[in-house]
């Protein structure tokens, strides 16, 4: 376990010392106080709005439901150098002579980027914040939706560290994650055409349904196993990548 | 008494696919020893080295260090052991330091202890005055130290080292030799190198490997023995070839001009002596008599380049 957090402080802090984390965060942040502004601003001028839904839920709502298709660009750029980067750069024999084991890597790993998703769920729940002293804010229904934007990023950002153990290159394990988080993410489309058999099934699967309720301010334990048995599969895959790598 | 085994490799053998880059390799390596491991390029080296570290799984065979199974209990293998692979695996964003540290905390050290083990480690590898500086801007000589640095710094009691010397200047080859030396007394090393003298100045047994198998294990005492196979002689006035064939103890006598000969010995016999009264007698002004050692160098090229080899590959 203390393996798992030595890794974790460590990657973290290569994370930070990176210019890719301030610049993806500054970024970041740069779009979403723009469209927080806008959302701000149309808001303020339709008073009529505010009787069915409150400003939690028009800035809330549509504020995280945009965040979701930035993050999708940005996670992959986040994911792309976990492992590509330390085979290309041979570091990763540190880390298979240490007497670690291959789960404690990837979890420790996980565990360093989710320091940093954290850190860009932080910069998301400023921005309903500014708004604290000038209005009342329904903050369970704004904490459902940062709490929905960690769980789509874990489940992002486990998807990348995977597809990161496919190849030595960080472009093509960018390249990689962000297909496949496109198609996992798309596979609703699925759900609705009506000739596809089983097309329930394609429709639950998607990332981005579960999202939804949560945006909502519905917290349903179900979308949270969701992306926490999402997440699980890819480190479990990760974890079998680097052993086949070894044989 | 014998000294504890601390690594015992039994039938390595790793195809990659077709490719069989090792077969059937197997050595054993006792507490204070130092294993000096040569080869050709592409004979097999950095594959067994990566197999005795447990980066690669044996196709068979398997290996015990300290007598832990690398594969059924790796942790426990990995605990003693230090690696320095070909590539020093730093990341160049951390300061000597701060990498260092994490080193030792990745090896288990515990966390009073770290600062130190950080300090010995820098100061073993001449890198005192650097610990503040970032990997990535380092030369590639100090990268190549704090390799070195990363492989001891828990102080394990097996070392594998893959050319440790690589990209070091003259002065830090010898300090980094006298480190491994040092090493040597108590704990393990194995080290492959390109450079026989240095295998030579530091190594207590050598293994030369040519395509992926054993083909010498021997002490390095060996090479330095008496036993030799040829003398050379030299005279300023060179008599007929015949009379120095008619020596006793000489086999056949080779010229090699300007009144050198190389007298082939026959088994077991040293003729120097009988040489040096028939040079006596006869007047031939001899000036150099001596005995052709078996060195390293002679022993690597004839197991690695030897016609079998060539066929075979």
């Amino acid at each position: 376990m203390s393996n798992i957090f030595n890794i974790a402080r460590y990657e973290m802090r290569r994370i930070f010392l990176s210019p890719l984390a301030w610049s993806v965060l500054a970024i970041v942040q740069f779009i979403m106080g723009f469209v927080f502004i806008n959302l701000l601003v149309e808001f303020a001028n339709n008073p009529g709005s505010g009787e069915e839904f409150g400003v939690s839920d028009y800035i809330g709502g549509s504020l995280y439901g945009f965040a979701t298709i930035l993050l999708l660009l940005i996670m992959p750029l986040m994911t792309m150098r976990l492992f590509s980067e330390e085979r290309k750069s041979g570091s990763i024999t540190l880390l298979f002579s240490a007497p670690v084991s291959l789960t404690e890597i990837v979890l420790g790993k996980f565990v360093g980027l989710l320091g940093f998703i954290a850190a860009i769920v932080v910069l998301m729940a400023l921005m309903p914040l500014s708004l604290n002293w000038s209005t009342d804010l329904d903050w369970g229904r704004i904490a459902a939706g940062l709490f929905g934007l960690f769980l789509l990023m874990m489940a992002f950002g486990a998807a990348g560290l995977f597809v990161s153990s496919l190849t030595r290159e960080p472009t093509i394990a960018a390249v990689g994650s962000f297909g496949l988080l496109l198609v996992v993410w798309l596979i609703n489309i699925l759900g609705y055409n009506d000739s596809i058999p089983f097309k329930e099934v394609f429709s639950y699967l998607s990332l981005i349904d579960h999202y939804e309720s949560l945006r909502r301010g519905v917290f349903d334990t179900a979308d949270a196993i969701y992306y926490v048995l999402f997440s699980a599969l890819f480190l479990w895959l990760a974890v079998l990548r680097l052993d086949m790598e070894r044989n | 008494m014998e000294s504890e085994v601390l690594i015992e490799a039994r039938g390595l053998t790793r195809r990659y696919g077709p490719t069989v880059a090792v077969d059937n390799l197997s050595l054993t390596l006792r507490k204070g020893e130092i294993l000096g491991l040569l080869g050709p390029n592409g004979a097999g080296k950095s594959t067994t080295m990566k197999m005795l570290t447990g980066n690669l799984a044996p196709t068979e065979g398997e290996v015990l260090i300290g007598g832990k199974s690398m594969h059924d209990d790796a942790k426990a293998a990995k605990r003693s052991l230090g690696y320095l692979p070909e590539q020093p695996p730093v990341y160049p964003e951390l300061t000597v330091d701060e990498y260092l540290r994490y080193c030792a905390t990745l090896h288990g050290v515990a966390k009073a202890n770290r600062e130190a083990a950080v300090d010995s480690a820098k100061r073993d590898c001449g890198l005192t005055e650097v610990g503040s500086r970032l990997v990535g801007n380092l030369s590639k000589g100090f990268q190549q130290r704090v390799g070195i640095a990363q492989a001891i710094i828990h102080r394990p009691p097996v070392v594998v080292l893959d050319e440790p010397t690589v990209g070091l200047d003259p002065i830090q080859i010898r300090e980094i030799r006298s480190l491994i030396t040092q090493l040597g007394q108590n704990h393990s090393v194995i080290l492959s190198s390109h450079i026989l003298p240095e295998v030579q100045a530091v190594c207590g047994r050598v293994i030369i490997i040519a395509r992926g198998r054993v083909v010498y294990n021997d002490s390095l005492e060996a090479t330095r023995s008496d036993r030799f196979r040829n003398v050379r002689v030299g005279l300023r006035r060179a008599p007929e070839q015949s009379a120095l064939a008619g020596i006793a103890g000489i086999k056949s006598v080779t010229a090699l001009g300007d009144g050198l000969f190389r007298c082939s010995c026959a088994a077991e016999a040293d003729p120097r002596d009988a040489i040096a009264e028939a040079a006596t007698q006869g007047n031939w002004g001899l000036y150099e008599l001596s005995a052709e050692t078996h060195t390293l160098e002679e022993i690597f090229v004839e197991l690695t380049s030897g016609d079998d080899v060539r066929s075979a590959a």
